[in-house]
C-alpha cells in the first residue's frame, strides 16, 4: 500500500524515509520530497476543498503558482495555514490538515454550496445580501465569513524567532534554472558580487523536471556541476528557499529565506525566516515560465493537472500522479510529458491535441483536433470524454490528465514598478514590456526565450551587458548544446459546448459562465471583471487564470487579448507570513523603551509606570497601605505643595541653541520676543504653525550671548527640533547658529515646594547662591553640586510651587535623584509621577497637549498678546487672520463642579444652563480634568465661547460618549495662587 | 528608494523624513504689503505634479541635512539632490 505510484529514479534520497500525517492518516515519503509529491506517490490525489463551493481538489501545478492544494501546516501554536503542498517540503513528523472542509476532507457538508451554485454566481453577495440593511453587520457578515475562508488560525502566538538583513550585490539574479545559472556562472566568473536567488529547495528550475541533455550530461547533472563551481566562488552567494518577493525603488528588492521551515522544529535562537532588503546595483530576472491550463467541463476534478506539473512528479520527485495519465494539449510541448510517462513505464492511453495536424507520438495514440469535453469521478478523476475530430465522442479511462495551454512568461517582477507586459503573438502571451524596473534585465524563458538553448546563451549574454554597464569586463561562457525547439501551439482557451461548469480560477471558483455573466452585465474591463468575479485574487494571484479569464473576456467582447487588456501585479510574489514582516519587532520590541535617569531608582519604589511615546515614565509612587492610585496621587501632590517633592523631567525635549545669531534666531522661532532676554535669565516660549495654531511650548533659558537652551515638551521634542532646523538651513541660511538635541545628555528634575530651595541648598556647593535675591524666579545658571559636579539650574515652575529644575550629565542622573531623597528626607520630600504633575499643573491652569491639540490658537489659550507683530516669525503672519481673532472666540477658562461630589470629565461638551443640547448650541470643551486634593473637588480646564467674559456663568458639562451631564461654574483656570506669589517665595 | 546624499553618497530612503515641496522654501516677505494673501498661497497652495519634483527631505537619522531632491512621481527617477541650504542662498535667502 505505501507509495503505490513510487517510480524509479529521480532526485528523491530513498535511503532517508520519512512519516508524515495527513488529514490524520500516516503516509511515508523520502527526503527531497515536497507534501504534494509524497502524496502523490501515495496515491492520494485529493487534497483541498475549493473556496467557494468546496469542490474536492488535487493538485494542480508542482511550484508556488498552486492555486487548489492550500493546507494547515503544523499543530498548536505552529499552526500555518495557505501553505502550497507544492512547496512545503517534506520532514520527518510533518503534520497537514486539508482546510475548508468539514467535517472531513472526503465528506465536507459545505459541498452542498455546488447544488446551489446556480445562485452562489458572480456578484451574488453584492445583490443578495442588500437589505435588510441592519441584517449585513448582525445576520450575513458573521455567516458568510465562518463559510468562506481559507485555512484557520490558532490565535496563538509565534514561538519561533523571524529577523530581517540587508545585501548588497552588483548582480542579483531572479531564479537559478539554466537561464540564471548560465548568468551566474558568466557573472561569477567575472568576478561580480553576485547574489543567485531560487525559492526552490533544489536550484536548477526545469533542468531537474526535464530529460533533456545538455552536452553529454543530463540537466540535471549540468547544473549540480554548476552550483558546485558557483559555490566555490567567494563573489557569489547563493540563496535556496528564497523568494524574491518584490522589485522596489532604485534597485531594492525584498526576499523572504525561509531558514528552517523545512526542519521539524525550528532550532531556537536562529531565525525561522528571514526578511532580507537587497541592494542591486543591476538585477536580473530568470523567473521562467509558467503553464497555463485550458478550461474544459469539470477541468477540476483531482487528477486533471498541469502537463509541465505532470514532468515535474514523475522525472523529479519518481511520483506518477496515476497510473494512467492522459493528455490534452494545443503545443509541441505538451507531447513531451507523453514521452517522458512512457520511458518511465507509466500508461499514457492517448494524447489529445486541439490541432488538426498535430505530429504522431511514440507509443500512445494521438487523437488530433479532438477536445476533452467532460471528466467523471467523485473525489478523483476517473475517465474523460473526448469529442473526436469527426464529432464522435469516446470515454478514456484514466487517473490524470495531464493539461498544457501554452506557457506564459513569469513577468510578475516586471509590475512592480507599475510595468505593462505587451503581447507576443507567436507565442500567444505577454512578455516583459519597456518599462521595467529601473536596472532590471530580464532573460530566458521570462523573456520569452522558451527553449533551453535560448535560455542558456540568453542568461550568459545578459549578464555580460549588465556588467558592461557597470565596468566589469566578462564574457558568456560557453553555453552546451541544448533543445532548441521552436514555439509550436495553436492558441486555444477553453472548449466550447460542455455540459457543466468549465473552470478558469480554481483558487476562486470562477467559471467561464461567471466570465460571461460578468460581460453580459457590462463588467468589461479587465480591472472590473477582476473585482466583480474575484478572478486572480487570493493567494496565488490568478498565476495560473488571468490569462485565461482575459481570453474569454476577448472572446467575448469580439476584441483581441492586447485590445482587451492585462491585469498587472503587485508585490510580493507568493504570500509572505506576518511574522516575518514583524521580524524581532513584535511585542515589547515592537518599539524602542526609552528609560528614564531614574528608572532604576523609581523601579526600587515600587513606581507604577506609563508610556509617554517611547518613555517610560513613572506615574506615581505607590506606599504601603495605599490601595487606590488617587491616594497616593493626592500624598503626592499635597506633600509637594505642603514641602517638597521631586519629579523627573528628563524627558522635555532640550535643544542646545549655539551661535552668534542664537538670540535672533529664537525670535524668529517663538512668537514672542528673546531678543532681549539678559544671560541668566529663562523665558517661557509659544511656537507657533506658519498657519498660526500653537504647537508647543517651553521655555528658552540664555546661559551666555551666544548660548541657549531650549526646552520642548516630550511629544514635540523630535518635531521641533526638525522645524528649527528648518528654519536655519532653509529659511535663514546664513544666520550663524547652531543646533543639537540633547534631551538624552542631560538629566533633570524638578524640585518643588515650599521647602525646595531648603533642600537645593544642601546639594548645591557653597559658592553657589541660590537665594531669591541671588537667584530669583526665572533666573538661571551654570553651577557645580556635590562638591563639584556640573549642573545646569532653572528657576522655573510647573507646579506653581516655589521650584528648581536641575539637570546634570545623564551618568550623574541615578546619583542626583538619590542625592535629592537623602537631602530631602528631613522635609519629608516626595517623589511625584506624572499623575500628580498633570494635577498641579491643571490646578495652575497651565496648558498642555490636550490644549494644544493642533486647533488652538494663542489668543484661544489666552496669549494673544504675547505674539509679537514688530518681528518676523514663524506663524504670525498668518495667526492674524480674522477669523483666528473672533474676540468672543474659545478662552481657556477654569470650571468647577455645582455639587462637589460631581466629577468632571474631559472631551465633556459645554452647553449653556439650559436649551437644547446639540453641536450648534455648544459653547466649548473641557479639555483636562482632575480630582484637586487642594480643592477638595474635580476640576476641569477647557475652552469656552468668550470664556474671559463669562466668570462665574453656570453651565452644563455633557458627555454623550460617557452618558453624563453635570452643572459647571466657570472660573479662572488658575485656581491655585492666581498671584503666583508662591513661585516668587 | 535610495538618496545620492550630496555629502555622505547613497542612503536609504528610510533615513529621511519627507516634508514636501521645496518652494516651502521661498517663505514670503512678511511686510510685505499683501503679506497675508502671499503666505496663504506659500502655505497652501502646491503644483502637484505628474513627472519632475522639487521635494524636501531631512536626514532625520543621519546627519540632519535638509536635501531638496529633484524626483520624478511616476517613476520615483531621482536625478537631482542638493543641501537645501545652498538652494535658499542660491534664492537669495541669508539672514
Amino acid at each position: 500500500m505505501s507509495q503505490v505510484n513510487r517510480l524509479s529514479g529521480g532526485q528523491v534520497n530513498r535511503n532517508t524515509e520519512l512519516n508524515f500525517r495527513f488529514d490524520g492518516r500516516s503516509f511515508k515519503g523520502f527526503e527531497g520530497d515536497t507534501l504534494a509529491s509524497a502524496l502523490l506517490a501515495n496515491g492520494e490525489r485529493l487534497m483541498g476543498r475549493s473556496f467557494k463551493y468546496h469542490r474536492p481538489r488535487g493538485v494542480l501545478t508542482a511550484g508556488s503558482e498552486e492555486p487548489n492544494a492550500l493546507v494547515e501546516l503544523r499543530q498548536g501554536n505552529r499552526q500555518e495555514p495557505n501553505t502550497r503542498a507544492t512547496v512545503a517540503e517534506l520532514f520527518e513528523g510533518l503534520e497537514a490538515k486539508a482546510q475548508n472542509a468539514w467535517p472531513s476532507l472526503r465528506f465536507d457538508a459545505m459541498a452542498v454550496n455546488d447544488r446551489f451554485s446556480n445562485f452562489l454566481t458572480a456578484g451574488f453577495y453584492y445583490k443578495t445580501f442588500m437589505w435588510p440593511k441592519p441584517f449585513w453587520e448582525k445576520v450575513y457578515e458573521p455567516i458568510i465569513r465562518k463559510a468562506a475562508g481559507l485555512g484557520s488560525i490558532s490565535f496563538e502566538e509565534d514561538p519561533d524567532l523571524y529577523d530581517k538583513g540587508f545585501l548588497h550585490c552588483d548582480l542579483l539574479i531572479i531564479g537559478a534554472g539554466p537561464t540564471g545559472l548560465a548568468a551566474a556562472l558568466t557573472a561569477g566568473r567575472a568576478g561580480a558580487r553576485v547574489i543567485l536567488a531560487d525559492e526552490d529547495f533544489r536550484m536548477g528550475g526545469r533542468l531537474n523536471a526535464e530529460t533533456l541533455a545538455l552536452g553529454d550530461v543530463s540537466g540535471a547533472d549540468w547544473a549540480t556541476e554548476t552550483l558546485a563551481e558557483l559555490a566555490s566562488l567567494d563573489n557569489v552567494r547563493l540563496m535556496t528557499r528564497t523568494t524574491i518577493i518584490g522589485a522596489f525603488d532604485h534597485g531594492t528588492y525584498g526576499a523572504v529565506e525561509r531558514v528552517q521551515d523545512h526542519l521539524p522544529q525550528a532550532v531556537a535562537e536562529k531565525p525561522r525566516q528571514i526578511l532580507w532588503r537587497i541592494y542591486s546595483r543591476r538585477a536580473m530576472l530568470c523567473a521562467g515560465a509558467m503553464e497555463r491550463p485550458i478550461a474544459f467541463a469539470d477541468n477540476d476534478r483531482p487528477g486533471v493537472m498541469l502537463a509541465s506539473a505532470v514532468r515535474s512528479y514523475v522525472n523529479r520527485w519518481a511520483a506518477a500522479p496515476a497510473q494512467q495519465v492522459a493528455i490534452f494539449t494545443n503545443n509541441d510541448d505538451g507531447h513531451r510529458t507523453a514521452a517522458d510517462l512512457i520511458a518511465k513505464g507509466v500508461n499514457v492511453p492517448a494524447v489529445i491535441d486541439v490541432r488538426a495536424d498535430a505530429p504522431a507520438v511514440a507509443g500512445t495514440e494521438l487523437l488530433a483536433g479532438a477536445e476533452v469535453i467532460g471528466t467523471q469521478g467523485r473525489l478523483g478523476l476517473t475517465s474523460i470524454t473526448v469529442r473526436l475530430a469527426n464529432g464522435q465522442t469516446r470515454k478514456i479511462m484514466c487517473g490524470a490528465l495531464a493539461v498544457s495551454g501554452g506557457w506564459n512568461p513569469n513577468v510578475h517582477l516586471t509590475c512592480h514598478q507599475r510595468g505593462r507586459p505587451q503581447w507576443d503573438a507567436e507565442l500567444a502571451a505577454f512578455v516583459p514590456g519597456p518599462d521595467l524596473p529601473i536596472g532590471m534585465t530580464v532573460a530566458g524563458a521570462a523573456n520569452g526565450q522558451l527553449s533551453t538553448a535560448q535560455a542558456l546563451s540568453g542568461g550568459a549574454t545578459a549578464a555580460v551587458v549588465a556588467l558592461n554597464d557597470l565596468g566589469v569586463a566578462a564574457s558568456p561562457i560557453a553555453v552546451p548544446q541544448a533543445e532548441d525547439a521552436p514555439i509550436a501551439l495553436k492558441p486555444f482557451w477553453h472548449v466550447r459546448g460542455g455540459k457543466s461548469r468549465a473552470w478558469v480560477d480554481l483558487q476562486n471558483d470562477v467559471t467561464v459562465k461567471d466570465v460571461k455573466l460578468a460581460h453580459q452585465e457590462n463588467f468589461v474591463s479587465v480591472e472590473h471583471l477582476k473585482r466583480y468575479t474575484t478572478l486572480g485574487m487570493a493567494t496565488d494571484q490568478g498565476k495560473t487564470s488571468n490569462m485565461l479569464g482575459l481570453a474569454v473576456m476577448a472572446e467575448l467582447t469580439g476584441k483581441s487579448i492586447p485590445e482587451t487588456g492585462t491585469t498587472i501585479f503587485r508585490p510580493p510574489y507568493t504570500p509572505v507570513p506576518m511574522s516575518t514582516m514583524a521580524g524581532r519587532a513584535t511585542g515589547k520590541h515592537f518599539h524602542p523603551t526609552r528609560k528614564t535617569p531614574s528608572h532604576v531608582w523609581a523601579e526600587e519604589q515600587g513606581a507604577v509606570f506609563t508610556e509617554v511615546g517611547d518613555w517610560l515614565r513613572a506615574q506615581w509612587f505607590p506606599r504601603k497601605g495605599e490601595t487606590h492610585w488617587r491616594q497616593s496621587v493626592d500624598r503626592e501632590v499635597l506633600q509637594t505643595r505642603k514641602s517638597v517633592g521631586v519629579c523627573d523631567v528628563t524627558t522635555l525635549g532640550k535643544i542646545d541653541v549655539q551661535g552668534r545669531d542664537a538670540a535672533s534666531f529664537l525670535n524668529k522661532i517663538y512668537a514672542n520676543g528673546f531678543a532681549k532676554l539678559p544671560v541668566g535669565k529663562v523665558r517661557y516660549g509659544l511656537m507657533l504653525r506658519e498657519d498660526g495654531i500653537a504647537y508647543d511650548d517651553g521655555t528658552a533659558a540664555r546661559l551666555a550671548e551666544d548660548h541657549f537652551v531650549v526646552t520642548t515638551t516630550t511629544a514635540n521634542a523630535v518635531l521641533a527640533y526638525r522645524n528649527m532646523e528648518f528654519a536655519r538651513q532653509c529659511l535663514w541660511p546664513d544666520l550663524d547658529v547652531q543646533l543639537i538635541s540633547t534631551t538624552e545628555a542631560w538629566a533633570q528634575y524638578a524640585v518643588a515646594g515650599p521647602n525646595a530651595r531648603k533642600l537645593l541648598e544642601k546639594i548645591v556647593d557653597a559658592d553657589v547662591d541660590i537665594s531669591n535675591e541671588g537667584f530669583p524666579f526665572m533666573a538661571c545658571g551654570e553651577i557645580t553640586i556635590c562638591g563639584g559636579c556640573r549642573a545646569r539650574l532653572f528657576r522655573i515652575s510647573f507646579s506653581g510651587e516655589l521650584a528648581y529644575e536641575i539637570a546634570v550629565p545623564t551618568r550623574y542622573g541615578d546619583a542626583l535623584v538619590r542625592a535629592l531623597m537623602a537631602a530631602g528626607e528631613e522635609f519629608d520630600v516626595t517623589p511625584y509621577g506624572t499623575e500628580a504633575l498633570g494635577v498641579m499643573r491643571i490646578e495652575k491652569g497651565h496648558a498642555a497637549g490636550n490644549e494644544l491639540n493642533g486647533t488652538t490658537t494663542a489668543q484661544n489659550l489666552g496669549l494673544g498678546r504675547m505674539v509679537s507683530k514688530k518681528k518676523d516669525c514663524i506663524g504670525n503672519t498668518l495667526s492674524e487672520r480674522e477669523g483666528m481673532n473672533d474676540e468672543t472666540g474659545l478662552r481657556l477658562v477654569g470650571f468647577k463642579p455645582v455639587t462637589d461630589t460631581d466629577p468632571v470629565l474631559a472631551g465633556a461638551h459645554l452647553m449653556n444652563a439650559s436649551g437644547a443640547v446639540n453641536a450648534r448650541t455648544d459653547q466649548g470643551y473641557v479639555t483636562s480634568a482632575c480630582y484637586s486634593p487642594i480643592l477638595g473637588s474635580a476640576i476641569g480646564i477647557g475652552f469656552l465661547k468668550d470664556g474671559a467674559n463669562r466668570m462665574g456663568e453656570r453651565l452644563r458639562a455633557v458627555s454623550p460618549l460617557e452618558g453624563s451631564e453635570i452643572q459647571v461654574e466657570v472660573v479662572s483656570a488658575h485656581f491655585v495662587d492666581p498671584e503666583g506669589e508662591r513661585l516668587r517665595a | 528608494m535610495m538618496i545620492d546624499h550630496p555629502l555622505l553618497g547613497l542612503r536609504d530612503a528610510q533615513e529621511f523624513t519627507y516634508l514636501g515641496d521645496a518652494s516651502l522654501i521661498d517663505r514670503p516677505d512678511w511686510q510685505a504689503k499683501d503679506a497675508q494673501d502671499q503666505f496663504h498661497d506659500y502655505l497652501y497652495l502646491r503644483d502637484n505634479p505628474a513627472g519632475e519634483h522639487r521635494e524636501l527631505w531631512f536626514h532625520e537619522t543621519g546627519d540632519r541635512s535638509w536635501l531638496v531632491v529633484t524626483r520624478n512621481t511616476l517613476t520615483h527617477e531621482i536625478s537631482k539632490v542638493e543641501l537645501a541650504r545652498d538652494v535658499a542662498r542660491a534664492r537669495g535667502r541669508s539672514t
